[in-house]
């Protein structure tokens, strides 16, 4: 057990390290959904009390398209230099490496969440009118939700041709009841509409039963022949 | 079971003939709705078999991922492939008969959602089948298939909960079933199921005979035709070997 967290701290900081030093990926995330805000209120307008229902959408929209820019380079790097062999043929736990992934994308994730939430609510002038500290438990949730899928399916594209529109096709169908977790929670918290808690619940199930699916099929995936 | 199979389509054949029959012809025309109700005969009977063969798919796919029995894939493939058409006649009949009787083409109602997410689901599943031709295809396709089903109860839920806040149509049904109509729908039933199965068994066969080929192909290319003449009982034998 003590290895397992051991080698994913290294996996993860290794990943974080890079990424800081970079800053490729959230570069490209953060201007690829400054471009979604900026188009979607240039086509849509609203008001105040529009901008409340959609906001949720528009919101998880963006971040899931961007997301998916992080997600396609999380295997990349470890192609070059056949890192991912080398990988296969160390005595590793495979869930360590998956996990150090998921938790690093996670964190850029939420990093972009936080620089483009104030943008959000400056274009559309959000105001909560339910209880907002519950957006947290959300944003957390929905985004472990989008990543722990992603960096599965991004392995399990990356034996495919054309692996980048691969991801996409093969994630938002499976997210689909998360989306919907994450779209109608932050609508309901944003126009005051009642309680988001089926939809939190929603979210956890989801979160607890795909995190569990990962954990058993990782080492399939990653030694497949 | 080779033999089986011709006559087998036969009777599925009649089968078909039989039910169409009585969904044409003999059941009444249902008072309300009028004749495209009868599309029921249709519709209800894709779905089912639609729905049997995603859970065929997905036992071969656990099955696939426990043995690495390649009669497993070969079965899954077939199965997801002739799954998608029969759904997708199922989500084409659908809005068809829902315009006249409901007044729309489309509703996102539990049951209408949950088929059309299964749908890409599938979809997606035969996409990646499609782009990946490397040995790991199957693992990964077997993979998709048990993330699929383990999304589908949570998309049933998700839907459940959010459309029950919100007027829906309500669905034709109440008042006494006609003996006639149910008898239609039970042939009809029957009919789907088996005409499913045969297409399935069909594409299955051609499943395993396609792999037959490219095995002996890559063989052949391996060894070169003098090297396959010589080699002819391990070479040609799997071309000529019966469909099972």
């Amino acid at each position: 057990m003590s290895s397992l967290w051991t080698i994913t701290l290294a996996t993860l900081t290794k990943d974080i390290r890079l990424e800081w030093r970079s800053k490729d990926s959230l570069n490209a995330m953060l201007f690829f959904s400054l471009l979604v805000v900026v188009i979607f209120s240039f086509s849509f307008d609203p008001t105040a009390e529009e901008s409340r229902q959609i906001a949720g959408g528009l919101v998880w929209v963006a971040f899931l398209f961007a997301s998916v820019v992080a997600l396609n380079q999380t295997w990349a790097r470890e192609l070059r230099n056949q890192v991912l062999d080398a990988y296969r043929v160390s005595p590793a736990p495979a869930n360590s490496l998956f996990l150090a992934k998921a938790l690093g994308n996670f964190i850029l994730v939420t990093v972009l969440e936080a620089l483009m939430a104030p943008l959000f609510i400056v274009f559309y002038n959000l105001r909560a009118l339910g209880p907002a500290w519950q957006l947290i438990p959300v944003g957390v949730l929905g985004t472990w939700a989008l990543v722990v899928n992603g960096t599965f399916f991004a392995a399990m594209s990356l034996r495919t041709r054309s692996r980048e529109i691969m991801l996409p096709l093969l994630l938002f169908p499976i997210s689909i009841p998360a989306i919907q977790g994450m779209v109608e929670s932050t609508r309901i918290l944003l126009a005051g509409d009642g309680s988001a808690r089926f939809w939190i619940v929603l979210l956890l199930t989801y979160d607890v039963v795909f995190t569990t699916a990962c954990l058993a099929l990782f080492e399939t995936v990653l030694l497949a022949e | 079971m080779k033999r089986a199979f011709p006559i087998l389509s036969v009777l599925t054949a009649i089968l078909l003939i039989y039910g169409l029959y009585q969904a044409l012809v003999v059941a009444p025309t249902e008072r309300t709705m009028g004749d495209v109700q009868r599309i029921f005969y249709y519709h209800v009977p894709s779905a089912w078999t639609a729905f049997c063969l995603f859970f065929v798919n997905l036992i071969a796919s656990v099955v696939y991922l426990a043995r690495k029995n390649l009669k497993a894939d070969a079965l899954a493939v077939a199965s997801a492939e002739v799954g998608v058409v029969f759904c997708t006649i199922v989500l084409v009949t659908g809005p068809i008969w829902a315009r006249p009787v409901w007044g729309i083409w489309w509703t996102w109602d539990v049951r209408l959602t949950t088929t059309l997410v299964l749908w890409l689901i599938y979809v997606s599943y035969l996409v990646l089948r499609r782009f990946s031709d490397s040995a790991q295809t199957p693992v990964l396709a077997a993979v998709l298939a048990i993330f699929g089903a383990l999304d589908v109860p949570l998309v049933y839920f998700s839907i459940w909960f959010f459309r029950t806040q919100h007027p829906q149509p309500v669905m034709g049904k109440g008042g006494s079933l006609d003996p006639r109509m149910l008898h239609a729908f039970l042939v009809n039933l029957l009919a789907f199921s088996c005409f499913g199965a045969m297409v399935c068994w069909a594409r299955y066969r051609l499943e395993r005979l396609r792999r037959d080929v490219e095995e002996a192909e890559a063989l052949e290319s391996l060894l070169g035709p003098e090297g396959l003449s010589s080699q002819t009982s391990k070479g040609r034998a799997p071309l000529n070997r019966g469909p099972q």
